[in-house]
């Protein structure tokens, strides 16, 4: 009996010993061969585990990349249980300070509004951000109604029930969506802009694939997704009036349209939506998703490990990104965040990682 | 543990064991006591961080949260009263359906089957067990709600009369998303649980009860109601109670179906939540910690509910077992 319990304590200690080696490994051996770990949004996973595939090949580095969901990536790096976290909805200024985390922006995405329309071409639709939101808050309840045929002349509206439908899970597309609503729309302040609100009319599809799942099955019925879905899905979409008043359609040029627009360098930590940016041909639903860090590492090999990681995934991994349908950093952006990483120090006080010049 | 305290009395009778035997005997005692005490142990923690982290919701809205039906995560208000409505509703609709058709199954299968039928229908309801509660979810969002809607839900919606009461009860979006389908996708998935343990139950019959029955000039279904049912009626109860808890407790499938909407649902075709896809939409992204806080309450009082559920059921087969 006693000899037993000997043996499984002697194997639970071999094991806690083992599981202590392995954390080891991740922490603090040189970038060649590490590996670090990161959690967070599902948005970018994808991407991050293409460009993971190709590091590893190339320099040995392993990512390891747990795609919980942007809250729980947050949750993560506040407890410092891994390397980094990610999220599609930026922490403000005063939270990134209270916490002594890092932000920067990875690749940029964007929401589309998607319609089931019997009798119009796709993307014949024409929308603008206050009647969405009068579509979305439920006041807008059929396609015919005189404020969606003022912005259609010449197409043949049909007189059918308009079904909102929205995510169901907390998710960053909710984020984006509601904040532009908020900032276009002065009537949406009722309902605010936030991952998961009270959606005043509607069902609630889980995931991407739910809310296109409930629109291709409603005749008459909105939605929004992401826009890689949108694409690789070939779903219609409405094109949408921006800040120049252009309508314009969700392609790649739009979005990187809205990234260039934007005035990043006044931003502290990179907070910024890109909604509703001037431009001519922005989109204005666009948004970045996140890399959170914390500023003081204990471990710098871990810190120089990420930055590196990224750094090359800015250098090689755009053509990765546009091929999944993501839109890539613009090249003066890529250059702030690289100069921004001076801010991720070691406990010497030095920077972890200094950037090769591009 | 008195029966612990009795192991020792038949052993001084026998022959004297060895010591080894003695010493494993009581080692082997104290692992089945570990064993029984770490379950109790584990539902005692879950309980408890169940409770400690739902306190600041219960804190901040009393017993508002039970009672209110709001649910607005910007303003950071939190009811259950919506949730637990849809728990309860979807649940209840899932039994309605499931009971008859199980007991029909488990019936057919024991006392009408002819035997070369007898071993294909049990597999089949055995597998529909072995599902797994995404597919069903998938297979209810994309293959059955499209023909729920096209061939029950249109008809319904457009058979009703304007303005009366019935139109009420059957407003809805025609997309085949709602509490009604979303209780027929529980009711398939609680359905084989259910039979399975029935026919179990009918097995268990001694052959001369039944035999002797039809003995005497009984048809079949004077047989099954007024022998095979009341004979298994205790167990019976237990199996309706484990198909109960199954469909309070089911995520996925009814995350997909139910429409997701919060508040109180207002119509069989209405869009409405339950505790579990509740949990499951908003757990992974709510970095508020009222929030959080909430969706942890939530889950105690699913616990709660699903506990009342087994206590109500073992209350009920004691009462039986004494009658």
């Amino acid at each position: 009996m006693y000899r037993k319990l000997i043996v499984g304590l002697a194997a639970c200690l071999a094991l806690s010993a083992c599981g202590q080696k392995t954390e080891g490994k991740g922490g603090s051996t040189a970038p060649a061969g590490a590996q670090i770990s990161g959690a967070g949004a599902t948005f970018p996973a994808p991407l991050y585990a293409k460009w993971a595939e190709v590091q590893k090949a190339d320099t040995g580095v392993a990512l390891n990349y747990q795609a919980i969901g942007s809250g729980g990536g947050i949750k993560q790096i506040k407890a410092k249980t891994v390397a980094f976290g990610a999220s599609d909805k930026p922490l403000k200024p005063d939270e990134l300070a209270a916490e002594g985390l890092a932000q920067f922006p990875t690749v940029i995405g964007g929401v589309v509004p998607i319609v089931n329309l019997p009798g119009l071409q796709p993307s014949q639709l024409k929308l603008t951000g206050p009647v969405l939101a009068d579509i979305f808050l439920g006041k807008v309840t059929k396609w015919n109604d005189p404020a969606i045929i003022a912005l259609n002349a010449g197409v043949k509206l049909p007189n059918l029930p308009i079904t909102v439908v929205h995510r169901a899970d907390g998710s960053g597309t909710s984020f984006l969506f509601t904040s532009y609503l908020t900032a276009v729309a002065p009537q949406w302040a009722s309902v605010g802009a936030s991952d998961a609100v009270k959606w005043p009319t509607g069902q609630g599809g889980k995931g991407n694939d739910g809310v296109s799942g409930y629109v291709k099955q409603t005749p008459g019925a909105i939605g929004y997704v992401e826009y890689a879905f949108a694409k690789q899905n070939g779903l219609p979409h409405a094109s949408l009036q921006n800040a120049a008043g252009q309508f314009v359609d969700p392609t790649a040029d739009a979005f990187a349209a809205a990234a260039s627009g934007a005035d990043w360098s006044a931003t502290p930590g990179f907070y910024l939506l890109l909604i509703n940016q001037p431009g001519a041909g922005a989109w204005p639903i666009t948004g970045a998703t996140f890399i959170l860090m914390h500023k003081q590492q204990a471990d710098p090999a871990t810190g120089k490990a990420v930055l590196g990681f990224f750094d090359r995934a800015y250098a090689t991994g755009d053509a990765a990104a546009s091929e999944l349908a993501y839109v890539p950093l613009p090249a003066t952006l890529k250059a702030q965040v690289r100069a921004s990483w001076s801010a991720i120090v070691g406990p010497d006080g030095k920077p972890v990682y200094a950037p090769a010049a591009q | 543990m008195t029966a612990a305290a009795d192991v020792p009395s038949p052993a001084a009778a026998s022959p004297p064991r060895s010591a080894f035997g003695a010493a494993f005997d009581k080692g082997f005692e104290i692992l089945c006591f570990a064993a029984a005490t770490f379950l109790l142990a584990a539902l005692g923690g879950i309980v408890v961080s169940l409770a400690i982290g739902g306190w600041p919701a219960f804190q901040a809205f009393g017993l508002n949260f039970f009672v209110s039906a709001e649910w607005d995560p910007v303003q950071e208000i939190y009811g259950a009263a919506g949730a637990v409505t849809g728990t309860l509703v979807t649940a209840a609709l899932a039994l309605l359906f499931a009971l008859p058709l199980s007991f029909g199954i488990a019936i057919f299968l024991v006392e009408l089957c002819p035997p070369v039928l007898r071993r294909p229908i049990g597999t089949a309801v055995e597998l529909l067990a072995g599902i797994p509660s995404i597919v069903y979810g998938m297979w209810g969002l994309f293959v059955f709600a499209p023909w729920f809607a096209k061939y029950i839900q249109m008809p319904i919606m457009m058979s009703a009369q304007p303005g009366s009461l019935w139109e009420k009860i059957t407003a809805g979006v025609p997309n085949g998303a709602g509490i009604l389908s979303a209780s027929i996708i529980l009711a398939i998935m609680i359905l084989p649980f259910i039979a399975a343990t029935l026919r179990e139950l009918l097995l268990s019959i001694p052959a001369q009860v039944r035999e002797s029955a039809y003995g005497l000039g009984s048809t079949t279904f004077e047989v099954v109601r007024k022998v095979s049912i009341p004979y298994v009626r205790t167990g019976a109860i237990g199996a309706v109670m484990l198909g109960l808890g199954r469909a309070l407790g089911e995520t996925m499938a009814v995350t997909f179906i139910i429409g997701n909407s919060h508040g109180f649902p207002t119509s069989i075709f209405a869009s409405g939540s339950t505790i579990a896809s509740t949990i499951a939409n908003e757990f992974a992204e709510a970095t508020e910690q009222l929030h959080s806080a909430s969706l942890i309450a939530l889950g105690l009082v699913l616990f709660v509910i699903t506990f009342a559920v087994l206590a109500l059921a073992r209350l009920l087969i004691g009462r039986q077992a004494n009658l």
